[in-house]
C-alpha cells in the first residue's frame, strides 16, 4: 500500500490537495449552494426558512409587485434596483478615484532608490494593516461637525475673515466615498508597484534613445506594462467595496444604503434570510460579471497577492 | 537618462497621498490621550499625575497615570482583554491549520499532476473574487442549518446545543486564509531551481528526507510570510467573524464596531493606537523575512 503510493505521483497530489480542498469544498461551495436553494425559499413567520421553490425574492428585488396602490395590475418599485445601482456607481467612483491616487505613489516608489524602497512599501502597508474598523472610525473623527477638518478650514476662514459655519459631512454619500477610498487605497498600490517594478530599466533607454519624450514613454511603455498590477488592484478593490456594509454603516449613518446593508440586515434585523440569500446572489453575480469581462480584456497575473 | 529622477508633479502627488494615508491615522493616536471623555473636542493632554482620577465635568484633570490615562482605562477593562484573548486565539489557531494544509496544497499544485486539480485551483480562487459577505451569510446559513438539524435530531439542549462561537470563526477564518497561504508557498516554489531536489535524490536521498533537508529549508521563508499574512488577515477580518461569532466569542474588532455605534471615549483611540503599534512591530518582522529570504536561495 505505502509502496504504491509512493510510485503514485498522482495520488500524493491528490492527497496533498486534498485537506484543503475539502476545506474550500464545505466552508465555500457547500454554503454558496446553500444561498442558492434559500434564495428561493420563502421565510417563515419566525424568521426560519421554508424549503420551497419560488421566484418570490427575485421578483421582490427587481421591485416587480401586483400589489399597487392606485388599482393597477402591476407595478414597478425600484428601491432595490436603486441600492443595486448606487453600490455599482459608488464601486465605480471608488475605482476611478483610487486608481488616480495609487498610481503616482506606486510610480514614485518603483522608482526610487533601492535602499529607500522599502521605508516607502513599508509606510503603505501599515494602514493597509491597521484595522479596517479603526480606520472607518479615523474618518468619523475627522468628518465630524467639531472634527479635525472642520477646525482646519475654520482656523483658515478666520485667517482669512471670511465667516464660517461648520460642515455637516459625516453621515453623507461624500463621506462614504472617502471612506471606501482611504480603505482600499493600499490594496491598489501594491499590485501597481509590483507590476512597474518589474519592467525593466532598458525600455526605458530604449524608448528614449528612440526619440520618445517623457510623456510618449509613459503611454507607450510604462502604462502597458503596468495594466496587469491595475487590473489586479481593481480586482482587490472592486468587488469589497460592492460588498462592504461597515464603512456606509459608520459613515453614511442611516442615509446611506448599500446592497452590504441591505444583506446585512436582512440577516440580522429583519430576519429574512431567503431575501438576503436573493440579494448576495445578485451581488455575486454582478462582481463576477464585471470580474470576468474586465480580466478577460485585459488578464491579471501575480498581483493579486497582497504584501 | 537618470533612473530615479522625479518630476515635481509625481512628488507632490506622492506627498500628498502619503498625507492623506497617515492624517488619520496621526488624529486616532492624538485623541487617544484627549483629556475630554467626551472625545469631541481635543482638549489637551491630561496634564498630572495623581492617586485618583481627578475630573472636572467630562474632563480629565490629572489620574495615577497622568497623560496614558486611557491607556490604563483599557488594560482595567474585562471585554476588551476576552476580545483580544479571542482573537489571538483564533488568529493563532487558524494560521497554524491554515498555514500547514495551504504549504502541502502548494506543493501539490506546483509539483504534482491529479484528476481533482483543476477543481482545487477553482476552489482556491473563489475567496477571491466573491465579495467577503456572500462568504459570510452562506457559512452563517451553513452553520445555522446544520446546528439546528443536529439540535433538534439529538435533542440537545442548555449548554450541549450546537451555537456559534470561537470554533464557527476558526474554522470559517481558516477557509478564507488558506488561498493566501498556497498562493504565497506556490509562488516561493515557482522561483526555485528543482535540480536542487534532483541533486538530493541523485544523491540518494528518499523522497521525505529530500523534502525535509532540501524543499523545505527552501521554502521556509515563503512559508513564515504566507503564515504571517494568513495571521493579519485573520486579526483584521470584520465581515466573516461578524457572521460566525456568537456570545462569548466577540474578537476586537467585533468590539471596536460595537463601540462605535454607541459611546465612543478615549479609551477606543487608546485600543486603536495600540493596535497600530502591534501592527508596525508585524509588518517590521514581515519586512525583516522577505529581506532575508532574497538572500541565500539565489546562488548563481
Amino acid at each position: 500500500m505505502l509502496q504504491r503510493l509512493r510510485e503514485n505521483k498522482s495520488a500524493q497530489g491528490t492527497l496533498l490537495a486534498l485537506p484543503t480542498t475539502l476545506w474550500l469544498f464545505v466552508l465555500l461551495i457547500i454554503p454558496l449552494i446553500l444561498t442558492l436553494v434559500v434564495s428561493f425559499g420563502k421565510r417563515s413567520p419566525d424568521g426560519d426558512v421554508i424549503y420551497t421553490f419560488t421566484f418570490d425574492n427575485y421578483v421582490r428585488l427587481v421591485g416587480y409587485s401586483t400589489d399597487c396602490p392606485d388599482g393597477q395590475t402591476s407595478c414597478f418599485d425600484p428601491l432595490y434596483v436603486n441600492i443595486l445601482r448606487r453600490s455599482l456607481s459608488l464601486a465605480f467612483n471608488t475605482t476611478v478615484i483610487v486608481i488616480l491616487l495609487a498610481y503616482p505613489l506606486a510610480y514614485f516608489i518603483a522608482r526610487a532608490h533601492p535602499k529607500r524602497r522599502n521605508l516607502f512599501l513599508f509606510l503603505v502597508l501599515i494602514p493597509l494593516w491597521t484595522n479596517f474598523v479603526i480606520r472607518v472610525y479615523a474618518w468619523m473623527m475627522l468628518l465630524r461637525k467639531e472634527g479635525a477638518i472642520n477646525i482646519v478650514i475654520g482656523w483658515l476662514a478666520n485667517l482669512l475673515n471670511i465667516p464660517f459655519t461648520p460642515l455637516e459631512m459625516l453621515y453623507t454619500p461624500g463621506a462614504v466615498l472617502v471612506g471606501m477610498v482611504y480603505e482600499f487605497l493600499p490594496f491598489m498600490i501594491l499590485p501597481i508597484f509590483t507590476s512597474l517594478e518589474k519592467i525593466d530599466n532598458s525600455l526605458y533607454e530604449a524608448a528614449a534613445d528612440l526619440g520618445a519624450n517623457a510623456f510618449r514613454t509613459f503611454l507607450r511603455v510604462t502604462l502597458p506594462l503596468s495594466m496587469p498590477g491595475v487590473v489586479a488592484g481593481t480586482i482587490l478593490v472592486f468587488i469589497p467595496v460592492m460588498g462592504t456594509f461597515v464603512v456606509s454603516d459608520i459613515l453614511g449613518g442611516r442615509q446611506v444604503i448599500l446592497v452590504g446593508n441591505l444583506i446585512q440586515r436582512q440577516f440580522l434585523d429583519a430576519r429574512d434570510p431567503t431575501f438576503g440569500s436573493a440579494a448576495a446572489l445578485i451581488l455575486m453575480v454582478m462582481t463576477l460579471i464585471v470580474t470576468y469581462f474586465y480580466t478577460r480584456k485585459f488578464g491579471f497575473g501575480e498581483e493579486i497577492v497582497p504584501a | 537618462m537618470n533612473p530615479h529622477r522625479r518630476s515635481p508633479l509625481i512628488l507632490a502627488a506622492t506627498t500628498l497621498v502619503y498625507f492623506f494615508l497617515y492624517a488619520p491615522i496621526v488624529i486616532l493616536v492624538l485623541y487617544s490621550f484627549n483629556a475630554s471623555r467626551a472625545n469631541i473636542k481635543f482638549e489637551g493632554f491630561i496634564p498630572s499625575f495623581s492617586e485618583r482620577v481627578v475630573m472636572d465635568g467630562s474632563t480629565v484633570k490629572s489620574s495615577p497615570c497622568g497623560p496614558f490615562h486611557w491607556f490604563c482605562e483599557l488594560s482595567k477593562n474585562d471585554d476588551v482583554i476576552e476580545a483580544a484573548g479571542n482573537t489571538l486565539t483564533i488568529a493563532f489557531t487558524a494560521t497554524i491549520i491554515a498555514t500547514i494544509i495551504g504549504t502541502m496544497a502548494a506543493i501539490a499544485m506546483q509539483r504534482y499532476d491529479f484528476k481533482l486539480k483543476p477543481f482545487s485551483q477553482i476552489s482556491l480562487y473563489i475567496p477571491i473574487v466573491i465579495p467577503e459577505i456572500v462568504m459570510g451569510i452562506g457559512i452563517l446559513t451553513l452553520f445555522s442549518q446544520f446546528f439546528g438539524w443536529v439540535n433538534a435530531t439529538f435533542g440537545l439542549t442548555g449548554d450541549a446545543r450546537l451555537s456559534l462561537g470561537i470554533a464557527t470563526v476558526t474554522v470559517s477564518h481558516i477557509a478564507f486564509m488558506v488561498p493566501f497561504v498556497t498562493l504565497v508557498v506556490q509562488a516561493r516554489l515557482q522561483g526555485f531551481d528543482k535540480s536542487f531536489e534532483e541533486a538530493a535524490m541523485d544523491l540518494g536521498a528518499n523522497e521525505w528526507t529530500t523534502f525535509r533537508r532540501v524543499t523545505f529549508p527552501m521554502i521556509l521563508p515563503g512559508v513564515l510570510s504566507g503564515a504571517l499574512l494568513a495571521f493579519t488577515l485573520s486579526l483584521d477580518d470584520f465581515v466573516i467573524t461578524f457572521f460566525t461569532n456568537g456570545p462569548g466569542s466577540t474578537t476586537l474588532p467585533i468590539y471596536v464596531y460595537g463601540l462605535l455605534r454607541r459611546i465612543i471615549t478615549p479609551q477606543v483611540n487608546a485600543l486603536s493606537t495600540v493596535w497600530i503599534l502591534i501592527v508596525f512591530m508585524a509588518v517590521l518582522l514581515l519586512q525583516w523575512l522577505q529581506s532575508r529570504e532574497e538572500k541565500p536561495v539565489r546562488a548563481k
